[in-house]
């Protein structure tokens, strides 16, 4: 493990896959279909586009079944589904399909249409990843960076590295646990950077790191 | 003309920083952008903004405009209308017209242009020179596809398939199609002279100018005179307002080269606004952005009540100095304004009337409305997030896998 901590960025371009869905059973059919960046997608825009937002709102799956469907039972519980505990897409897609197809084999399911330009667009992203100018070799300088960096290169490293590349943890974590300072590694993966805006887990991060920056 | 920096104090240093690691990767590259009107209408507004902003990240960004007679644009705003959805039929002769006019027109073309940056379906068929030129061709679509007409769709729908890329303005606007689609919102600039930060005087300076009297509510809706941006509609429900709330409205806009049915619905405007003093109606000429921007900021509502629309970009600009908005839920609107959050979403001249009562009669409401606005499009929908976009969409081309390390 390198005891320099490089930080990278990455920037998603956002594409549209010509599918919709305007009841359950389109949804589940699109769900089975799409790509997993889809899913990734879907699962993760909310957090990027109102990231100053507090609260914020619920995946696009539970957003559309309250909003555009009026199943309210149903959109809480996809909104519930704990993202932070599923460790790849293909494990996180079979989840929602789960909840959809208990829903539509159940004896009060309504599969009713939605309303006209209500319909649920599939879509996905296409993400690219670039080195940025940053790196820090000890505790401080990571804190000092974490304060400038742009917010989508903290969202690459808590998100994108531990789920959509598959990497088991978050970037950060790894890398204070390379370096020895297990305690805070531990603190930062056991956060569940779903529930707080991306500015708020800049916040946390910051005043974690501080508090052993002090001590050291 | 402004620099790339100069958006530092407003988007964030890393914004800019990103969009130079960005632009690093394609230093060299030339893409022209082709259209079919340099003034007049978001097309042109955006190309000019953003043209300069891509050159000074280090691209050769270049524009052209195709050639057109009276004709063809007759055709291509009937192809428009089509695409809204309007019975618009268009005869094989005409369709032949207008492939011949983009066939002359294709001399615009920059023969060494890496990218060829095509602008909504008039000068479509100039991907007919792709067998022969190559190179990486994107056919950006900025007008609303929700409900398209099936013929007129099926004509475009065999030229934009020989694009290598197709870029939609909203989600709704995504059909099946055998190439690449991506979603690019439009965008406005906060340092314009559309939307730049006006003085109080200047503000009142303009409304003197046009006699509306700052001590009454004013509102307003800016658009050109378009039947699809329903001015008759915003009409009738001041009408229905003015009978409860002493009140001004505004109407103003400008007409593009490439839209000859402005000035007949201009006279259905002046129609139904019966000569009523509180009811101004300003045709505006071109480079009139300063006295829109200062009519934005002296209004308490606007309003953008369009039956149809691509994306909407005043609202931005509207939301963007901090305004309440009242918009009808179609095209990109819905993206801009999360209804009674950053906005109120409408479906009827009634709703919009009893809307405009509601703002006008709970003002702290509606500046929280305007507030949220502001947040929103500051984060999606500023020129920065655009031209990132439009970088990651030049590079995208050369790549294939989901996942792009650079």
């Amino acid at each position: 493990m390198t005891t320099t901590f490089r930080f990278l960025t990455r920037l998603n371009q956002v594409e549209l896959l010509g599918r919709q869905a305007k009841n359950i059973p389109e949804l589940l059919e699109g769900l089975r279909l799409v790509p997993g960046t889809s899913i990734y997608y879907h699962t993760h825009r909310f957090l990027q586009q109102h990231h100053y937002l507090s609260p914020e709102p619920p995946n696009d799956f539970a957003f559309w079944v309250t909003n555009a469907l009026g199943l309210d039972t149903l959109g809480e519980e996809l909104a519930s589904v704990d993202t932070v505990s599923f460790h790849t897409i293909r494990d996180l897609r079979t989840r929602y399909l789960e909840i959809l197809e208990s829903y539509s084999q159940g004896r009060k399911a309504r599969n009713g249409d939605c309303p006209e330009g209500q319909e649920f667009h599939f879509m996905s992203c296409r993400t690219f990843i670039l080195p940025t100018p940053y790196e820090a070799r000890n505790l401080k300088e990571f804190r000092d960076i974490l304060e400038k960096i742009s917010i989508n290169s903290i969202y690459f490293h808590i998100f994108e590295a531990r789920l959509r590349l598959e990497r088991g943890a978050n970037d950060f974590s790894k890398w204070l646990e390379g370096i020895g300072e297990t305690q805070l590694a531990r603190e930062i993966s056991r956060l569940d950077p779903y529930t707080i805006t991306l500015e708020g887990l800049r916040r946390d991060l910051i005043q974690r790191v501080s508090r052993y920056v002090e001590n050291s | 003309m402004s620099r790339i920096r100069d958006y530092a104090p407003i988007a964030g240093e890393s914004t800019i920083e990103e969009l130079s690691l960005l632009a690093e990767r394609l230093k060299g590259k030339t893409i022209q952008n082709i259209n079919s009107t340099a003034v007049g209408g978001g097309v042109a507004e955006i190309l000019i903004r953003m043209l300069p902003l891509l050159r000074d990240l280090g691209l050769n960004a270049a524009w052209g405009v195709i050639k057109g007679n009276e004709k063809f644009f007759h055709i291509t705003k009937k192809m428009h209308n089509a695409l809204h959805g309007v019975d618009a039929p268009i005869d094989r002769d005409e369709l032949d017209y207008f492939i011949d006019v983009n066939r002359q027109n294709a001399e615009e073309i920059m023969a060494d242009a890496d990218i060829l940056f095509i602008h909504d379906p008039q000068p479509i068929a100039l991907v007919e020179q792709k067998d022969t030129l190559g190179r990486k061709w994107i056919w950006r679509c900025h007008i609303d596809f929700t409900n398209p007409k099936k013929d007129v769709w099926d004509f475009l729908k065999n030229y934009i398939e020989r694009f290598d890329c197709a870029v939609f303005s909203a989600p709704a606007f995504s059909r099946p199609l055998t190439i690449r689609q991506v979603l690019i919102s439009p965008s406005i600039d906060p340092l314009s002279d559309k939307n730049k930060e006006l003085s109080d005087d200047l503000v009142n300076g303009v409304c003197e100018r046009f006699h509306i009297d700052r001590g009454r509510p004013v509102i307003t809706q800016i658009s050109r005179f378009d039947y699809l941006k329903d001015p008759v509609g915003v009409i009738r429900a001041y009408k229905m307002v003015k009978q409860h709330i002493e009140c001004q409205l505004v109407l103003a806009g400008g007409g593009a080269t490439d839209d000859p049915e402005g000035m007949k619905v201009l006279e259905q405007v002046h129609h139904e606004a019966e000569n009523d003093p509180d009811i101004f109606v300003l045709f505006l000429p071109p480079g009139s952005d300063v006295e829109i921007n200062a009519l934005q900021r002296a209004s308490d509502i606007v309003l953008q009540k369009s039956l149809r629309e691509g994306f909407g970009l005043t609202v931005a600009e509207a939301l963007w100095k901090g305004k309440p908005v009242i918009a009808s839920a179609v095209g990109g609107i819905p993206l801009q304004i999360a209804h009674k959050y950053s906005g109120i979403l409408t479906h009827s001249i009634e709703g919009t009337a009893y809307w405009i009562k509601q703002l006008l009669n709970e003002p702290e409401y509606a500046k929280k409305l305007g507030s949220n606005g502001r947040e929103h499009i500051k984060y999606n929908y500023l020129i920065t997030r655009h031209i990132r976009d439009y970088l990651l969409l030049f590079l995208s081309l050369y790549e294939q896998k989901d996942i792009v390390s650079l």
